[in-house]
C-alpha cells in the first residue's frame, strides 16, 4: 500500500492547516484566468490596429478630401461623374459573373470526376487541379500573352478577338480561381449522404433521376458558396487584368492607379469603398448559406461509396483530362518561355531570363525579401491563428470578448487584399499614428500578410482545437495545473499537424500575393510578385515568367517541405493518435 | 461533530430554468455517497458546484467548516473523473496519472514513484507507457481514476464514471471502485442516473428530482422505505395503490380494506400505498388465504430467466398489479393466462406514500 494509506482524510485539522495554502493556490487560480482575459485582450487589440482599424480608415478617407476637410459624398458624387470609373465598376461586375460561372461550372465537373466516380488517376489530376495555387495570379495571364497575345502561338485561334480585355481576364481568372472552387465542391461532394443513394436506388429512379434529385441538391450550397468565392477573388483580383486586361478597365486596377499613378487617395478610397461591398455581402450570404448547410447534414450520414460505371467514368476522365490539360499547358506555357533563349525566335535553353539582377524590379533581392516575408508570415501566422483559436475556443471565462475575438478574426475573410493595403497606408502612415516607424519596412509586409489571411487560418486552427475535448480544461484546473502548461503539453502537441498546415497556408500565399502588400513595399522591401508586376509593366515579359516560375517553384517547395513536417509529426506520433 | 462537506441551501439557476432549489446535503468522513435521478434533475450541475466549475447562485459550501463556495477548482484540492475520462492523448498513462502532481512542487523523482504506485493501486502496473489509445475503456477508466487520486484528493468526484463502458467492464469496475474507495477511505461523491450503480456501491444514495432532494439515506433505506411515489417508482419497481386512511390500522383501497398502518397521514386522508411485485405473494386459488388476501386473474407472464413477472388483474383492489411468481411454480402445474389465483399482500412490505 503507498502514501495514500498514511493519509487519513478523516482529519478535519488537516484541512483547517491547508487554509493558507488554499488561499496561495487561490492565487494562482485568478491569475490563470486574468492572463487568458487579458491575452485575449490583446488578441482583440491586435486585430483592431491591423484589421478593423486601417479599413476604418480607409471607409473615412472617402468622405474627406486632399485636405482633410470633411465633405460628405461628394468624392462618391465625383465618382459617378466619371464614366471611365463606373464603366470599370460595370466591367468588374460582369467579368466576375461570367468567371464565377464558368469556373464553378468546370470545377463541378472535375469534383464530381474526384469524388462521385470511379475514374482512374484521381489523386494526379486533384494534384494537377491546385497546382495554379501556387502561382501568382500573374502567372496565367502572362501564359496568356505568351499563347494568345500579339506574337503568341496560337494567335491564329482567336481571329480577330484580342486576348487583351474581356477574354483574357475572364480566361486568366478562370486558371487561377479553379483550385478554390474544386476545394470547396469536393469538400461538399465528399458529404453525400450514401443512404440517401441508396434508398433512391431502392425506390427504382434512374441515374438522371438521382443526379437530381440527390446529387444536385447535395451539392447546391457548395455551389453558391464556390461562386461567391470565385466571384470575389476575381472582383477583387489585380494580376489578371494588369496583364492581359489592355484597355479593359475594371475597379482593382482603378484603385491602383488613382492611388500609385495618380496619388489620389481620396478616390482610391472611394474605389476601395466600392470594391468591399461585393466582399462584404458575399461573405454574409456564405456564412448563412454555411449554416444552413450544417443544419442539414446529418449526423448519421454514411459515406458514399461510387460504384463503377465505364461509360460514365469514361467520360468523366476525358474531360477532366481535358481540363488537366488546359492547367498544364498554362503553367507550362510561362516557365517554358522563361527558359528559352529568345521568345519565340530562339527557343535554346537559357537562364538568361533569371538573370535579375539587370533587369527592372529589385533583381534577387526582390526574390530574398519574398522569401522572408513568407518564412516570417508563415511563423507569425500559425502562432498568432494558433493563440487566437484557442482563446476563442478554450477559456471558460469572458464569454463577451471571446466572442469579439471571434468576429475579428473573421473580419478579413469579406477584406479584399486591395482594401487592406489601401487602407494600411491612411492608417499607418498618418503622421499621428505612433506605429509609423513600420511603415516602409519589412515588419508591415508581414503584419499585412498575416492579417490578409488570417481568416482561413483562423478558422482551421479552431476546428483542430475544436475536437479536443473541452473536459481537458477542467482536468487541468481541477489538478491545479496552469493553463499554458496544458496548452504546451497537450494542445500543441495534440494540434502540430494542423499547425505546420497552417504555416505551409501562409508562407504560400506570402510568396504569391500581390493585392495588399503592392501599396506598401518600399525601395529596399520589393518583392518577388510584384517584380512579375514591374517587369511585365517594363516589356520584360519573359524575365517575369522566369521570376513567376521561380516563385511557384519556392512555394511547392514550401509547401512540399511543410506537409513533409508535418507527415513526420503524424508518423513520430502515430502511438498515441491511433491511425 | 463537524460534517466533512456541508450543503446548505444550495441553488442555481440558468436563465428562468430552476435547476437547483435548496439543496442541503451533509458527506460525513470516509463516505460514498451517490447523486442519483433522472437526466435534467440537477445532480451534474450540484456535482459541477462542488468540483468549483460552476458557482452555486446563493447557498454555502462549509468544508470542514470553512466556506469553499468562492475558492476556484484548483484551491479545493478535489479529484475528479469526468464521464468522457479527459486522458490526455499524447501522454502515456504514467505521464497521464503524473500531470497533477507537478504543480505541487515534488521532486521528478518522487513524481516518478507516486506515479508507479497509483499504476500499482490501479493494477495497470504492466501498461506505464502505454498511450490512452492502447487501452481499453475499462483501462482508460482506471487511468483516469488514478489521475484523479494520485495528488490526494480530499475528496473526489465521479460523474458518470461508468456510463461509457459495456455493461460487464461496468459492473467488474462497480465492485473495484468500492473497494478502492474503502481502502483510501477517500470521501466520494459520484453521480448517476443508474439505480443499479448507486444502491450497488453508495453509503448513501441522495436521490434528486426537479432540483430538490427528494429522498437521501442508506440504498436499503431507499429501496425499503421510498418516502414518496418518485422515489417508489425510480428505485425498483412498484405497484401504487391509491387508499384512503381508515381508524385502526386499517386503510381503504376501492371496495376493500386492507390492514396496513398510515404512518403519519391522518384518518381520512388519501395516500398511495406501494408494494414491490417481489413482494407480493401468489399462491394458488384457494390456498391458504390469509390477511390481506385477494382473488386475481393472471394476465400474462414474461419469463426473465432468474424470475417469472406476472401481471394480474385485481378485481377487489381494481387495479392490475405485477408480481413475482414463485420459483418453483412450475414444479408442479405452470399457471397460464386466464388461471385464477389468489395474491396476498403482506403487511410489513407495505410502504405509505406521499405526493
Amino acid at each position: 500500500m503507498s502514501a495514500i494509506a498514511d493519509v487519513d482524510p478523516t482529519t478535519v485539522s488537516t484541512i483547517l492547516d491547508q487554509k493558507t495554502d488554499l488561499l496561495r493556490q487561490r492565487g494562482a487560480f485568478d491569475r490563470d484566468r486574468w492572463l487568458t482575459g487579458a491575452a485575449a485582450l490583446l488578441a482583440v487589440a491586435v486585430l483592431v490596429v491591423t484589421v478593423a482599424l486601417p479599413v476604418g480608415a480607409l471607409v473615412g478617407q472617402s468622405f474627406f478630401d486632399r485636405a482633410g476637410a470633411f465633405v460628405g459624398l461628394a468624392n462618391f458624387a465625383r465618382y459617378i461623374d466619371n464614366p471611365a470609373l463606373v464603366r470599370s465598376a460595370f466591367n468588374s461586375v460582369w467579368l466576375a459573373v461570367v468567371s464565377a460561372a464558368l469556373c464553378t461550372g468546370i470545377a463541378y465537373v472535375y469534383a464530381y470526376g474526384l469524388t462521385l466516380s470511379c475514374m482512374r488517376g484521381k489523386g494526379l489530376l486533384r494534384a494537377i487541379a491546385l497546382m495554379p495555387l501556387l502561382a501568382p495570379s500573374l502567372l496565367p495571364a502572362i501564359s496568356l500573352v505568351y499563347l494568345f497575345g500579339n506574337q503568341g502561338v496560337f494567335k491564329g485561334w482567336l481571329g480577330d478577338v484580342s486576348i487583351y480585355g474581356p477574354l483574357g481576364i475572364v480566361l486568366g481568372s478562370v486558371f487561377w480561381t479553379l483550385p478554390h472552387a474544386l476545394l470547396i465542391l469536393t469538400t461538399a461532394m465528399a458529404t453525400s449522404d450514401g443512404r440517401l443513394y441508396e434508398a433512391a436506388q431502392t425506390l427504382g429512379a434512374s441515374r438522371w433521376r438521382i443526379f437530381r434529385t440527390v446529387t444536385l441538391p447535395a451539392s447546391r450550397y457548395g455551389l453558391i458558396v464556390a461562386g461567391m468565392v470565385v466571384f470575389v477573388l476575381v472582383i477583387t483580383d489585380f494580376g489578371v487584368p494588369k496583364v492581359v486586361g489592355g484597355q479593359t478597365g475594371v475597379l482593382a486596377t482603378d484603385i491602383y492607379k488613382q492611388v500609385v499613378g495618380q496619388q489620389n487617395f481620396q478616390m482610391g478610397a472611394v474605389v476601395g469603398f466600392v470594391l468591399l461591398i461585393p466582399a462584404v455581402l458575399s461573405f454574409l450570404v456564405e456564412r448563412r448559406v454555411r449554416r444552413r448547410q450544417a443544419a442539414a447534414l446529418s449526423a448519421r450520414a454514411t459515406l458514399y461509396v461510387p460504384e463503377p460505371m465505364p461509360v460514365r467514368d469514361r467520360a468523366l476522365l476525358a474531360a477532366c483530362l481535358l481540363i488537366a490539360f488546359c492547367i498544364v499547358v498554362m503553367i507550362g506555357m510561362a516557365v517554358f518561355a522563361s527558359l528559352a533563349t529568345y521568345w519565340p525566335y530562339k527557343l535554346a535553353p537559357s537562364l538568361k531570363n533569371y538573370d535579375f539582377g539587370n533587369m527592372d524590379g529589385g533583381g534577387w533581392g526582390s526574390y530574398f525579401n519574398s522569401l522572408w516575408l513568407a518564412v516570417g508570415a508563415a511563423v507569425v501566422g500559425a502562432i498568432a491563428t494558433f493563440v487566437s483559436a484557442y482563446l476563442v475556443e478554450k477559456p471558460r471565462h469572458f464569454g463577451l470578448l471571446r466572442e469579439v475575438l471571434n468576429l475579428l478574426a473573421n473580419l478579413p475573410l469579406a477584406v479584399p487584399g486591395l482594401v487592406l493595403g489601401v487602407g494600411y497606408i491612411f492608417f499607418f502612415n498618418a503622421p499621428s499614428n505612433p506605429l509609423r516607424g513600420l511603415y516602409g519596412g519589412m515588419a508591415i509586409l508581414v503584419i499585412c500578410t498575416v492579417a490578409h489571411f488570417f481568416s482561413v487560418a483562423h478558422l482551421t486552427s479552431l476546428t483542430a482545437l475544436r475536437q479536443l475535448d473541452r473536459e481537458y480544461e477542467l482536468v487541468s484546473e481541477s489538478m491545479g495545473v496552469p493553463f499554458w502548461r496544458t496548452l504546451w503539453r497537450v494542445h500543441l502537441p495534440v494540434a502540430m499537424p494542423t499547425v505546420l498546415d497552417v504555416a505551409g497556408y501562409f508562407f504560400v500565399n506570402a510568396m504569391t500575393t500581390v493585392s495588399a502588400v503592392v501599396f506598401l513595399y518600399a525601395p529596399q522591401t520589393t518583392l518577388a510578385a510584384i517584380a512579375v508586376l514591374n517587369m511585365d509593366d517594363a516589356g520584360d515579359v519573359a524575365p517575369a515568367a522566369a521570376m513567376a516560375s521561380l516563385i511557384m517553384l519556392t512555394a511547392a517547395l514550401g509547401r512540399g517541405l511543410f506537409a513533409m513536417a508535418g507527415r513526420s509529426v503524424l508518423a513520430r506520433t502515430q502511438g498515441w493518435r491511433g491511425r | 461533530m463537524t460534517s466533512f462537506l456541508s450543503l446548505r441551501g444550495i441553488g442555481k439557476s440558468f436563465g428562468n430554468t430552476r435547476v437547483l432549489d435548496g439543496i442541503d446535503l451533509d458527506v460525513e468522513p470516509g463516505e460514498f455517497v451517490c447523486l442519483l435521478g433522472p437526466s435534467g434533475c440537477g445532480k451534474t450541475t450540484l456535482l459541477r458546484i462542488v468540483c468549483g466549475i460552476e458557482h452555486a447562485d446563493h447557498g454555502q459550501m462549509l468544508l470542514g467548516g470553512q466556506d469553499i463556495a468562492g475558492l476556484p477548482p484548483a484551491a479545493r484540492g478535489f479529484g475528479v473523473v469526468f464521464q468522457s475520462y479527459a486522458l490526455f492523448p499524447n501522454l502515456t498513462a504514467a505521464q497521464n496519472i503524473a500531470y497533477g502532481l507537478q504543480p505541487t512542487g515534488a521532486l521528478a523523482r518522487e513524481i516518478a514513484k507516486r506515479s508507479r504506485e497509483m499504476l500499482d493501486l490501479v493494477g495497470l502496473a504492466a501498461h506505464a507507457d502505454k498511450y490512452p489509445v492502447q487501452l481499453s475503456g475499462g483501462q482508460q477508466q482506471r487511468v483516469a481514476l488514478a489521475r484523479a487520486l494520485a495528488p490526494n484528493p480530499r475528496l473526489l468526484l465521479l460523474d458518470e464514471p461508468l456510463s461509457a463502458l459495456d455493461a460487464q467492464v461496468r459492473t467488474s469496475l462497480r465492485s473495484e471502485i468500492r473497494a478502492l474507495q474503502k481502502r483510501l477511505g477517500v470521501v466520494t461523491i459520484m453521480v448517476t442516473h443508474d439505480q443499479e450503480e448507486a444502491l450497488s456501491m453508495a453509503d448513501r444514495v441522495v436521490l434528486m428530482h426537479n432540483g430538490r432532494i427528494e429522498q437521501a439515506g442508506t440504498p436499503d433505506e431507499l429501496y425499503y422505505r421510498p418516502r414518496t411515489r418518485f422515489v417508489a417508482s425510480f428505485v425498483g419497481r412498484m405497484n401504487m395503490l391509491p387508499a384512503t386512511v381508515l381508524p385502526e390500522g386499517r386503510m381503504r383501497v376501492r371496495d376493500s380494506e386492507l390492514v396496513c398502518q398510515p404512518g403519519e397521514v391522518g384518518v381520512g386522508a388519501q395516500a398511495t400505498i406501494g408494494i414491490r411485485p417481489e413482494h407480493v405473494v401468489v399462491r394458488r386459488f384457494g390456498d391458504d388465504v390469509g390477511i390481506n388476501s385477494f382473488a386475481a386473474r393472471l394476465l400474462d407472464t414474461e419469463f426473465f430467466g432468474n424470475r417469472t413477472a406476472a401481471r394480474l388483474a385485481c378485481e377487489p383492489l381494481g387495479i392490475e398489479i405485477e408480481a413475482d411468481l414463485p420459483v418453483d411454480h412450475r414444479d408442479v402445474e405452470p399457471l397460464v393466462p386466464s388461471s385464477m389465483v389468489h395474491i396476498q399482500l403482506p403487511q410489513h412490505a407495505l410502504s405509505v406514500l406521499a405526493r
